[in-house]
């Protein structure tokens, strides 16, 4: 099946980040198609390569990193990020920023949208 | 459609609008905070096995281990995220956060 | 499956609190031009949203309810609203900006049900 997943908080502050990378990783693992992860509202931070973690925590952007290197498409709201001050100066390897039309067809191609967040 | 809650009922209205809008046999997932709902003994177990005469209520195997819940109500299912994603396969969703 | 998705925003914050209602509103703007099929549902505190009078110079803060108002120009004519949101918010139509369908909560559940894509805000 084709999944899509919209990521709407910010790494390390909410969970969210941590379940929507579960879920994507236990999805791909079953051969479904992530035909997208969408970044929105503080869910633009996951991107942002400035974050330095502790060598005993997850690296949360790199975890996102590792799942675009495999294919996934990780689409980052330009809209939210602008405002959040992530521009494609501290985007991390696998994202790229884009408008909420990607979110749009995200939405329109998935049989499933799963968000997690707020 | 299937439900997913993720806040803790003792803390949010998550799971009460859920409820409302949720049809008979739903399911519902509980993950996050949301697994506070299904531990056992709680003043909200008696609310919870009524509301498992209209849904399958789940919650997330890996969300208990990391709160240290360890005993869950009668007739919660407990999966992990394998079980998320055929949960998934079977229903389109609905986060309630 | 048909070329058109049935798309619902749920629109569960409150306004100003938090971005979640503000930036719910971009993205419904955004997808009013894919000519899909897009509804609104106002509940919980989401219904705040919508709330007439809301002044925020003070704050300094984008005022964006009066927005929702040019939804209709956008296509975007689906507008649905919880009764018993309003109702236990002290809230009548009177108090809105637009002026939504009122539901109950079986005619909720049902709309809910139908939508290939649920967005919450």
């Amino acid at each position: 099946m084709k999944f899509a997943v919209l990521v709407q908080e910010g790494p390390y502050h909410h969970q969210s980040s941590d379940s929507a990378y579960q879920f994507v990783t236990a999805a791909m693992d079953k051969r479904h198609e992530i035909i997208g992860v969408f970044f929105y509202h503080d869910g633009v931070i996951n991107s942002s390569k400035l974050a330095d973690i502790q060598a005993d925590d997850r690296n949360i952007t790199k975890r996102w990193s590792e799942v675009g290197e495999k294919g996934v498409d990780l689409v980052v709201c330009i809209a939210a990020a602008k405002r959040r001050g992530i521009n494609d100066d501290v985007l991390a390897p696998g994202f790229r920023i884009s408008g909420l039309g990607q979110l749009t067809e995200m939405a329109i191609k998935s049989d499933r949208l799963v968000t997690f967040g707020a | 459609m299937l439900h997913l809650v993720n806040k803790s009922p003792f803390a949010s209205t998550s799971l009460e609008s859920c409820l409302k809008f949720a049809t008979k046999g739903a399911p519902i997932l509980l993950f996050e905070d949301g697994i506070y709902g299904a531990m056992s003994g709680t003043a909200l177990e008696a609310k919870i096995k009524d509301v498992m005469k209209d849904h399958p209520v789940y919650a997330l195997k890996e969300d208990l281990m990391a709160r240290g819940i360890d005993v869950v109500i009668d007739g919660v299912k407990t999966i992990d995220y394998p079980g998320f994603v055929e949960l998934v396969e079977r229903h389109k969703t609905c986060t309630w956060s | 499956m048909s070329d058109v998705s049935k798309i619902m925003f749920v629109m569960r914050k409150a306004p100003y609190g938090t971005i979640y209602s503000f930036e719910g509103l971009e993205t419904v703007l955004i997808m009013g031009a894919y000519e899909q099929d897009v509804s609104l549902l106002f509940v919980d505190d989401g219904v705040y949203s919508i709330k007439k009078g809301t002044d925020t110079t003070p704050l300094g803060i984008k005022n964006f309810s009066p927005t929702f108002r040019v939804l209709e120009g956008y296509d975007i004519e689906k507008l649905y609203i919880d009764k018993e949101s309003m109702d236990s918010r002290g809230l009548t139509l009177d108090d809105f900006v637009v002026e939504p369908e009122v539901l109950d909560k079986e005619q909720i559940a049902k709309l809910m049900e139908e939508q290939d894509v649920l967005f919450p805000f």
